[in-house]
């Protein structure tokens, strides 16, 4: 019992900056924008979140920070696709390798620092129930703050008319522009929105979840986070899904370990990655169900002067 | 926007500002280098100086620069075929540590008897290891339709993984006090140097060379122009017939196969056993190569030599400056922003107007 009570508080943990970057990578592509740097802006904010705790002894300046710096990543983005109308493909992995050069940069010095000790995490009163209380009600607020997220996430895109502009702009950019909707400045806020998610997951990771800094820390998880979207074919609560998945998928190699099973942990370590690359495939296996859920404009540069 | 300045497209793209796009960039990237010297209290001029012209100073700085270059010229060649395929393939880093733990698998069966002749089969070996981990690319896209860019981004993650258990369990070297890492490559399995007195080795040769035989490719066979027609005009070539199928595989492989050799060259060159980290990071630096050298082959091979002497300049400036030498990937990065911002060029004009309100 007290088992699955810690893989499930764990899973919801290492769910979580999977859950915060991609519910904004979904905001952002339904906008019709992709951005591949979403790993950059994480680590950057991990390392820029990291510093800020460390340096004020406050976690909440930690996550001001990371959300900062990816907003700031995210309009970079933005200058370059939107205004200069460079190729999102080239541009994102630009900013994903500009990312891991700057957050080991910005890192070096705060290498091996560690962070005081947090006093309990969790819901006063429901995290000392048994078994559920340890389960489920004895995380950080911000975990709670991503669900939450989720739900205001659907909610804004499906049932408000902002949501419907963001739509309307990600599917259709011309017809958005003919009716009079500023395109690139609501996929600026899109981004902006996206930067600041990725940048508290990456904040996430570094102050709450490890908790230190370490080069190249966030391993993946912002590539990860971007084929959970697909898998998710755009929708929140389906990212939720996801998220809680690979979340287990990452904490179940632990606990094989801790339960005596003899396999090396650099194949355990494999399974996040090799789980995505087996889901990705068996999800685009159907083109047509890809390209039926998937904003029409993804990845297309718009020029309201062409 | 408020200022005066507004894009307007050309009528038809500037020919020359394809060529001047990179320079421009490289001259940026050096100015912004400059001013984050300055941001941190040195002297911009010695700083870019450490980083440029030391490097090129001696002969040795010269051979160090041809051996960073041959690992990101084997990859970004390959990777300015995909790329004029557009096929997205970032996981090169992947594919040439694929190359390493299949070339240097093979250099540690060679024996103290063993002759020279075990090179060529520890390359060919790389080759095939590389082209194994690209293969699986090309399989999941052109069977499961899955993305190529997460995919062989994933897989540069198993890869490392793979490597790291490989070092740490069968092939450790017990005689390695417990560091995770191989046995030292026997002298008949290690690439043969090319200038004596130096570290320059054959694999600098054999990177030319296939920069040329991908420019032949390119320039002069069918395959080069099925190549080129299905990145630039998808829709003609299916009209052609041009099987897109076909040269997902062809370009993966062909890719993965040259980056693969990088890595055994790696491996069985400068460093001469397998450790968890076999290169920092050549194979996505090539992705940046390919796009500065023009997705040209003989671009590319420039583009290298420049990014080996930001790697090189990146160590001088650590010794002798104590400057991070995490410093080149902030500038690897820096590079690509501007030659993406300068490529606006290529397609539009910026205009002056100091009435009109920008859209």
């Amino acid at each position: 019992m007290n088992e699955i009570a810690s893989l499930t508080a764990a899973t919801l943990s290492a769910a979580t900056p999977l859950l915060l970057a991609a519910i904004g990578v979904v905001v952002s592509e339904k906008s019709g924008v992709v951005n591949l740097g979403i790993e950059g802006i994480m680590l950057v904010a991990a390392a820029a979140g990291f510093g800020a705790a460390h340096a004020t002894g406050v976690n909440l300046a930690g996550f001001v920070a990371g959300a900062a710096a990816g907003v700031l990543l995210a309009m970079l983005f933005a200058g370059l696709t939107l205004g200069l109308l460079t190729n999102q493909y080239a541009t994102g992995l630009a900013l994903a390798l500009f990312g891991a050069g700057l957050s080991a940069f910005l890192g070096q010095p705060l290498q091996g620092e560690s962070l005081p000790a947090r006093g309990a995490d969790g819901i006063p009163g429901l995290r000392e129930l048994p078994v559920v209380g340890p389960a489920l009600f004895a995380q950080h607020w911000l975990v709670y703050g991503a669900l939450l997220l989720v739900g205001v996430v659907a909610w804004f895109l499906y049932r408000t008319r902002a949501g419907l502009v963001l739509r309307a702009v990600g599917e259709s950019p011309d017809a958005a522009h003919a009716l009079g909707i500023p395109v690139r400045f609501v996929r600026t806020l899109a981004l902006a929105f996206s930067g600041a998610c990725a940048g508290l997951a990456g904040a996430f990771l570094s102050v709450i979840y490890t908790p230190l800094w370490s080069e190249g820390m966030v391993a993946g998880r912002g590539w990860i986070a971007l084929a959970l979207v697909v898998f998710a074919t755009w929708r929140p609560v389906r990212v939720l899904i996801g998220a809680l998945l690979f979340g287990g998928v990452t904490m179940l190699q632990y606990h094989l370990q801790g339960l005596g099973v003899e396999v090396p942990s650099p194949l355990l370590a494999m399974t996040p990655y090799v789980a995505t690359i087996v889901v990705l495939a068996l999800i685009s296996r159907n083109p047509r169900w890809i390209r039926l859920n998937m904003p029409a404009s993804l990845g297309r540069s718009f020029d309201p002067r062409a | 926007m408020t200022l005066p300045l507004a894009l307007v497209p050309r009528a038809v793209p500037a020919r020359a500002m394809r060529w001047a796009s990179p320079v421009l960039a490289i001259m940026l990237t050096l100015a912004a280098g400059g001013l984050i010297l300055a941001f941190l209290g040195r002297d911009p001029v010695q700083g870019l100086k450490v980083f440029l012209w030391d490097p090129l100073s001696t002969q040795r700085g010269w051979a160090e620069l041809g051996l960073k270059a041959t690992p990101l010229i084997l990859c970004a060649v390959g990777l300015v075929v995909c790329f004029r395929a557009n096929v997205w393939n970032i996981g090169a880093e992947g594919q040439l540590i694929a190359g390493a733990i299949a070339g240097g698998g093979v250099a540690l069966l060679a024996s103290r008897d063993s002759t020279r002749a075990f090179v060529p089969a520890i390359l060919v070996a790389a080759a095939m290891g590389g082209a194994l981990w690209a293969a699986l690319t090309a399989w999941l896209r052109d069977r499961f339709n899955a993305n190529e860019i997460l995919v062989s981004l994933m897989l540069v993650y198993v890869a490392q993984l793979l490597l790291a258990w490989l070092v740490q369990g069968v092939w450790k070297d017990p005689q390695g006090f417990g560091f995770p890492q191989s046995k030292l490559f026997e002298a008949a399995a290690r690439m043969p140097i090319l200038l004596t007195g130096t570290r320059l080795n054959v694999g600098f040769a054999l990177a030319l060379l296939a920069a040329v035989v991908v420019w032949l490719m390119l320039a002069k066979w069918s395959i080069g122009f099925q190549l080129r027609v299905v990145g630039e005009a998808p829709r003609a070539a299916r009209y052609a017939g041009f099987s897109e199928r076909r040269l997902l595989w062809f370009s993966l492989l062909l890719s993965g196969a040259l980056a693969g050799v990088a890595g055994g060259v790696e491996a069985i060159g400068p460093i001469g056993q397998l450790t968890p980290t076999i290169s920092p990071g050549y194979g996505f630096a090539a992705i940046i190569v390919a796009f500065v050298g023009r997705l040209h082959p003989f671009g590319a091979v420039l583009a290298s030599c420049l990014m080996a002497q930001f790697y090189i300049g990146g160590e001088l400036a650590q010794s002798r400056m104590g400057l991070p030498s995490a410093l080149t990937g902030v500038y690897q990065g820096l590079l690509l922003f501007f030659l993406l911002a300068c490529d606006t060029l290529i397609t539009h004009r910026i205009v002056w107007r100091p009435t009109a309100k920008a859209a």
